[in-house]
């Protein structure tokens, strides 16, 4: 029991990690490796909040995801459309955005150490145990997996729920076709990747309140990212979620049942499993 | 084109003007490489422990008016200074770089115990003495038989292995603990070494090592561990830790209730972040390093430190790098800037730092402090391979 | 052999030649350790273009087979002579790319790309986990006698080994089933060429290469940390600058790798406190501003050359 809730709440960790991505890779296709440095910044807001403003690290959230989806949105507008435009097929554009978003990454990195400089930044939030049938849990992971839920719901409620969601799904399964029944394309493909960079920087101030970070860290979690976006398949909110707390479930149990050490082995073997199985991931669609 | 050059000559002007009053005496300033990282895995440790040293030291001797030298004249120190983005490659690059492009008369040793190795043969090949002030290895007598330059300050392995379990003895002689102790340690580099130095220690000094588990560098959740070790039921746990897990297993601990009477995690228990985090709550706590922080030079040294840098210096490896500073500084004004006679005169003088005396032995420092804990919102020194000042080691109470 | 074979044969060998004196020159050690650093990755983005350049599969696994590499070398080093070590460590890198190939070469796309990724991490928490609990501190210390210079010589062979191997499977049959492949694989199967053959015997020579290119550099670093043989940056940078250059040419990361590297080397150097930033830029005007590799802009000037001789 004590292995599944600690599972769960590391799965709601890697969700949060993940969720930006898939809508930024699924939907506006842009293989975006500066999307670890997009959580770190967010990560950056809660800890200047926290310790400067002795503020909630979740106030910073007020600014900090309208402000990343107004940079993302640029980012996109600005950066990655002549990409998107010049590309002559899907092959190519993932070649360029790849090159490109791995530029990014670097220039912010650089920005955020100019601005916060290169050290540790760590604080105690929620860091108080918390009752699940009898064991203690940490409470601000019990709080990182409330907000993964609820980020999760209204993606959904927003996915399936909505005329600009049923647009996004559309441009998820044929950004070609989407165009043809009237969809504005470049339009929605920008508002879906400044959604999930708004998305991964949340993430980033929920993730701060218990992991220790600096500014050159984001690569992990562009790297954790894209490996739960792709077990999960491309375009698929709800792939990405199943993927994430798959990963924390074994994780935690091969980390309690067998040898800490192969935790991150076993994800990594499950992943590698799952493709083999299923090339195009758990929810995938088949390329043709 | 005609007011551009009369912009010049303005400018000239007052350059010429503003010059001789600066320069009179002033002579050739020493030039000083220094690389380490500031971005990549390692950054985070160096922005702590390296860095603000290295500014706190050009700032202090350029204040000064320069190191003085033998003639009796001053001279100022200039910084040329490279980030090697932890990229062993790239420290090379950059050391030759300060070696022949730059030609620097002196560069401070790398940050970290690989990127040091990894620079070790072009600092010989080129003769620069490089104090390694933050590299811990069981592999000083073959390294310095190879490398007739490099200097070792921090310790050995071995030693911070011992010390562990001598203050573990000494609780267990007073009666606060058992010998049952759980260890886990980070599948890295230093964890592994330290890990596996600490398994026939423990065991010959009447320990029983009851939980004994890696985890992999970078694991985002160390739940599981700490859930394992405290159901092994311990009396004392030992973390040979990096520091992101430091503070992670330390969180973890506090909320799991893991209650020890001694409870030791390695790298980053000494930084001021790890108080600034857990506050009152790490009273008790033990750590690799610790300082002895009764002498007037280091409470001047952590004044300045603060003052200068504007951050608080770790109590461990911070003061060492800086002590490391004074032996480069004191060896320059006592024989010259000959790269060969500086490096002569480390392996003989005796020198006055911040962590006290320091003499080199065998091209390296054999009195360090190996144990600190917290005690009271301060990391003293609990012990040490034979220095004086050490306080008696507490207990820990609980969370 | 047609003659202008010969002749571009004959220049390379002589390029090379030319090469190996470098260190003989008069304060060549900042020079050397640049050219080291352009030798590697010279090898690694030339070899992994041999196999993802015809195929457009984009591997990310360059770092699980040069951490591979090294470890052979620091776990065997004293034990086992130094030549011996480099060939064990190319036959586990053929080894582990065939185990890999054999299972993924099915996988197309971004699922392939990402695969690769996710494996380097899985060999490099295996490779940890074993260190960890079976040789300890023991595969983590290399000395050795060899020097920057040797490390260099073994690069420029490895290089030219490279180019060898390149310029055989061009001439070979295997290249041009690779050329019809690359173009379209479902044409390539109806015209009777076994295709998964073809692409894991690249796949193979790619990864025995990285894996002597971490065996050669291993005496370099002297002490081996998993987070930096097994680093994804390296991954990543062999792949930015195969494209860069061009994938589809065998010389064609040659011309991405020494601008590359020069003009970091430049912004390293200059710019110490900005380097990260300032390499990012520079990074995002080459992808804007040559958008079809270094070798698209040759080709293309080329191109207008020939257009303009014929006219004129």
């Amino acid at each position: 029991m004590d292995i599944l809730i600690t599972g769960i709440l590391l799965g709601a960790t890697y969700s949060l990690i993940a969720m930006g991505l898939t809508l930024q890779y699924g939907v506006a296709r842009i293989m975006n490796l500066a999307n670890g440095e997009m959580l770190v910044a967010g990560a950056f807001g809660a800890f200047w909040v926290f310790t400067a403003q002795q503020a909630s690290p979740f106030a910073a959230a007020l600014v900090v995801v309208p402000g990343a989806f107004a940079l993302n949105w640029l980012i996109y507008r600005y950066l990655l459309r002549p990409l998107v435009r010049r590309a002559k097929n899907r092959g190519m554009l993932e070649v360029d955005s790849i090159l490109a978003t791995f530029g990014m990454s670097f220039v912010l990195v650089g920005i955020m150490l100019m601005v916060f400089g290169g050290g540790y930044f760590t604080y105690s939030y929620l860091a108080e145990p918390f009752e699940i049938l009898g064991s203690p849990f940490a409470l601000n992971r019990v709080v990182a997996c409330l907000v993964a839920v609820a980020i999760s719901g209204l993606l959904y409620w927003g996915l399936n729920g909505t005329r600009t969601g049923m647009a996004l799904r559309a441009l998820a399964v044929d950004p070609a076709a989407a165009g043809l029944v009237a969809i504005d394309v470049p339009r929605m493909s920008a508002f879906s990747f400044a959604l999930g960079g708004a998305v991964t920087a949340a993430g980033g101030i929920v993730l701060s309140t218990f992991l220790t970070m600096d500014a050159s860290i984001g690569v992990v979690f562009t790297m954790k990212a894209l490996i739960i976006v792709i077990m999960g398949g491309v375009g698929d909110v709800r792939g990405a979620i199943v993927a994430a707390v798959i990963l924390g479930l074994a994780e935690t149990a091969v980390a309690s049942l067998i040898d800490p050490g192969l935790t991150l082995a076993a994800a990594y073997l499950l992943f590698v499993l799952v493709l083999l199985l299923r090339p195009e991931g758990l929810f995938g669609r088949r390329q043709s | 084109m005609y007011r551009r050059t009369a912009l010049k000559l303005a400018a000239a002007a007052a350059l010429a003007g503003a010059l001789p009053l600066g320069f009179v005496h002033a002579a050739d300033p020493i030039k000083i490489g220094a690389v380490a990282p500031k971005t990549g895995p390692l950054a985070g440790g160096a922005a702590i422990t390296h860095w603000p040293n290295v500014q706190l030291w050009v700032h202090q001797v350029n204040e000064r008016g320069g190191l003085r030298m033998k003639d009796g004249g001053r001279r100022k120190v200039e910084l040329i200074e490279y980030d090697d983005r932890t990229n062993p490659g790239e420290t090379i690059k950059a050391v030759e770089r300060l070696a022949t492009q730059d030609k620097v008369d002196f560069i401070v040793a790398p940050y970290g115990t690989g990127l040091n190795l990894a620079a070790a043969p072009v600092f010989a090949k080129y003769g620069y003495p490089q104090i390694a002030c933050t590299s811990v290895t069981d592999k000083v007598p073959e390294l310095t038989k190879r490398y007739p330059s490099i200097f070792f300050t921090l310790g050995t392995t071995t030693a911070f292995a011992n010390s562990v379990a001598e203050v573990l003895n000494k609780l267990r002689a007073e009666g606060k603990i058992g010998n049952r102790v759980a260890m886990v340690n980070v599948a890295d580099a230093f964890g592994i070494e330290l890990a596996e130095a600490a398994r026939p220690i423990f065991k010959t000094a009447g320990l029983e090592i009851v939980y004994d588990r890696s985890y992999p560098l970078g694991t985002q959740d160390l739940s599981p561990i700490v859930k394992g070790a405290k159901a092994a039921n311990p009396d004392a746990f030992v973390a040979w830790s990096y520091p992101p897990d430091t503070f992670a297993i330390t969180e973890q601990s506090k909320i799991e209730g893991m209650n020890v009477k001694a409870y030791y995690t390695a790298v980053a228990t000494a930084f001021p972040a790890y108080r600034g985090k857990f506050g009152k709550s790490i009273e008790g706590h033990l750590g690799a390093g610790g300082v002895n922080l009764d002498t007037s030079e280091m409470k001047a040294y952590l004044a300045a430190h603060k003052k200068v840098t504007g951050k608080d210096a770790d109590y461990w490896a911070s003061p060492v790098t800086y002590a490391g500073l004074q032996v480069l500084e004191q060896a320059i004004e006592a024989v010259g800037t000959d790269r060969k006679a500086v490096t002569e005169y480390i392996k003989k003088a005796t020198f006055k730092t911040v962590m006290g005396p320091w003499k080199f032995v065998n091209q390296s420092i054999h009195d360090f402090w190996t144990v600190g804990q917290w005690q009271k919102g301060l990391f003293h020194g609990v012990s040490s391979t034979g220095l004086p000042g050490a306080k008696p080691v507490i207990a820990k109470p609980g969370w | 052999m047609s003659r202008a074979e010969i002749r571009s044969l004959t220049l390379a060998a002589a390029a090379f030649a030319l090469l190996a004196f470098l260190p003989f020159l008069k304060d060549s050690g900042y020079l050397l350790s640049v050219s080291v650093s352009i030798a590697m990755y010279t090898v690694l983005a030339t070899s992994w273009a041999l196999f993802s350049g015809p195929t457009h599969y984009i591997s990310l696994a360059t770092a699980a087979f040069y951490g591979l590499g090294a470890y052979v070398v620091a776990a065997g080093i004293g034990a086992i002579s130094y030549p011996l070590l480099l060939a064990l460590a190319g036959t586990a890198g053929a080894v582990l790319a065939l185990a890999v190939g054999v299972t993924t070469l099915r996988l197309t796309g971004v699922y392939f790309v990402i695969f690769t990724l996710g494996l380097a991490e899985l060999i490099r928490q295996v490779v940890t986990w074993v260190q960890n609990n079976l040789t300890g501190s023991r595969g983590m210390y290399v000395f050795t006698e060899i020097t920057e210079r040797i490390i260099y010589w073994e690069l420029l062979g490895l290089a030219a080994l490279v180019y060898l191997v390149g310029w055989l499977v061009a001439r070979s049959r295997l290249g041009f089933a690779l050329h019809i492949i690359g173009n379209d694989e479902l044409v390539a199967a109806h015209v009777g060429i076994n295709s998964a053959a073809a692409k894991l015997i690249l796949f193979v020579i790619s990864g025995v290469f990285a894996a002597v290119v971490g065996a050669v550099m291993a005496p370099r670093y002297t002490y081996i940390e998993p987070s930096i043989v097994y680093s994804p940056e390296l991954s990543f940078q062999v792949v930015i600058m195969a494209l860069l250059g061009g994938a589809h040419r065998l010389w064609g990361p040659l011309v991405g790798v020494i601008p590359f590297a020069l003009l970091w080397e430049l912004i390293a150097a200059r710019f110490p406190t900005q380097t990260v930033l300032l390499l990012g830029v520079a990074f995002l005007l080459i992808v804007y501003l040559i958008p079809h590799g270094v070798v698209g802009r040759i080709e293309f000037a080329l191109e207008r050359l020939r257009w303009g001789t014929r006219r004129g």
